[in-house]
């Protein structure tokens, strides 16, 4: 099978175990590809892509754009600020325009959760899910399954944490989903403001101390502090949740065994994660950005593969 | 289904040392030489040809594995993407006489991608190619082999199919005509 099961990548609850792993193996030989002396390959050579980006992105949206540059696609990239949105025009409308420009696919960041899915009943353009407010967020799943895979031999099996603001994290519900998908056992662990109702109920453990969760895992996905997202005050200050919650050295070092430290970025240092734990050698975090681009490379091959009739 | 018997194994045997010898002929010690096997088929016959060689007093010659997926001309053209090999080329090949060799050429796409991927390590002395197969009067492009183990004639519902054992040796190379 070389095929995905979708047309659009929406979020990871699209994807079963084999579309994962197929995306997985593609990505295996993107990473040879962008490790070359010349690290372009002309597949998407007759496709134009737009990065429609209603949200900050620095990452994600570099990450994408080098993705599709060096499979050769040409590149249209649209951020909401300085844009007619501004004078009221509606998504859909704008997204029409760019595609009434003869535009492939989409690839849309939006503070509205659901946004990707709206467009793809409208628009005939592949759509990718860059992020929708704090539902999914595919491609940083399945970077960090991927970083996971390539670190430890296998995703099955392992025991991986997500520490943080799980309730307004979609890197924190895509991975979870993505997880599961590939047989990892999952726990959340953060303040139980930052813990969304029922999320027992998606088959993860519930854990409130930082040092019972460590000391449980393999993996350990610290999310960050999302400040733009909290109008009212989940905890009582950064100082607090960096001593409840966040992860250091001396923490690690009393656990009596290693484990391989995540983060998504940004990285709020000294709040969430310490420096000296974000630059040692078991922290995959740069790792994780190299694995970004290939798995992006992998996802828009497979979805631009079709003959363009069907 | 019909099939017809191209090569069987001992005459596989021959036609391989032919080949070699002509390789020899051509690029005396080997010593600016690289073998680049097409994935995923062409890599079988590109290990013996080594391992022949080497059998024949030559020294290493330097052994590659080029997968053109990604360079094909007929993406987006087909219901769904090929899946991709693993490329191993861990040398460059800048200024270095290059020998590709795939098991049969038909259209010769494949060898135009193979091409085109190659760039990607190096600018090359010259590039020559080596195939078992060569099924005349059926290029898409101007392509032709430097060496050929045997050409045939075909029609385009006919395949060849190439079988191997599990030492990666050769064992029959059939024509098979399939009945659309």
């Amino acid at each position: 099978m070389s095929k995905l099961k979708t047309k659009h990548l929406l979020g990871i609850k699209d994807l079963d175990k084999e579309d994962i792993a197929l995306i997985f193996q593609t990505a295996d030989h993107f990473k040879e590809v962008i490790n070359r002396p010349i690290k372009k390959v002309p597949s998407l050579r007759d496709v134009t892509i737009a990065n429609v980006f209603f949200e900050n992105s620095t990452r994600t949206k570099l990450s994408f754009e080098l993705a599709e540059k060096r499979l050769s696609a040409d590149v249209i990239n649209f951020s909401s600020s300085g844009s007619s949105v501004k004078k009221g025009e509606t998504l859909l409308d704008t997204v029409n325009n760019i595609l009434a420009m003869k535009v492939d696919m989409v690839v849309i960041r939006h503070g509205s959760p659901g946004t990707p899915h709206f467009l793809s009943r409208h628009i005939d353009a592949n759509v990718i899910n860059a992020g929708d407010g704090t539902h999914e967020h595919p491609t940083q799943a399945l970077l960090d399954t991927y970083s996971i895979r390539e670190r430890c031999g296998d995703v099955a099996g392992k025991k991986v944490v997500i520490v943080g603001d799980i309730l307004h994290s979609r890197v924190a519900l895509s991975n979870i989903l993505a997880l599961k998908t590939l047989g990892a056992e999952v726990m959340v662990c953060g303040p139980s403001t930052l813990m969304p109702k029922h999320i027992e109920s998606l088959g993860v453990k519930v854990e409130n101390s930082i040092r019972r969760a460590l000391e449980w895992c393999d993996v350990a996905n610290i999310l960050r502090i999302q400040l733009e997202r909290q109008k009212t005050a989940y905890f009582p200050s950064l100082r607090e949740y960096a001593r409840y919650f966040g992860v250091n050295k001396a923490l690690l070092d009393s656990l009596g065994k290693e484990i391989v430290i995540m983060h998504p970025g940004p990285i709020n240092r000294g709040v969430e994660i310490t420096s000296d734990v974000a630059d040692s050698d078991h922290s995959i975090i740069l790792q994780q950005v190299e694995n970004g681009v290939a798995i992006r490379m992998a996802v828009l091959y497979l979805l631009a593969g079709y003959a363009s009739d069907s | 289904m019909q099939k017809r018997l191209l090569f069987d194994s001992r005459l596989l045997q021959i036609t391989i040392d032919r080949l070699c010898q002509q390789l020899i002929e051509n690029h005396d010690n080997f010593s600016n030489a690289v073998i680049l096997g097409l994935q995923p088929r062409g890599t079988f016959l590109a290990k013996q040809l080594t391992k022949r060689l080497e059998n024949m007093g030559v020294m290493q010659v330097p052994l590659g594995f080029l997968d053109t997926t990604f360079h094909r001309d007929d993406f987006r053209r087909r219901d769904e993407p090929l899946q991709a090999n693993k490329t191993d080329v861990p040398f460059l090949i800048e200024n270095k006489e290059v020998i590709l060799v795939d098991d049969v050429i038909f259209t010769g796409r494949s060898v135009r991608a193979a091409l085109d991927a190659m760039a990607a390590f190096g600018r090359p002395a010259y590039v020559e190619l080596l195939v078992l197969v060569d099924r005349l009067y059926s290029r898409h492009v101007p392509i032709e082999a430097t060496y050929v183990g045997r050409k045939v004639n075909t029609i385009d519902t006919q395949r060849i199919q190439v079988e191997w054992e599990e030492s990666d040796e050769l064992k029959n190379v059939w024509l098979v005509n399939h009945e659309e």
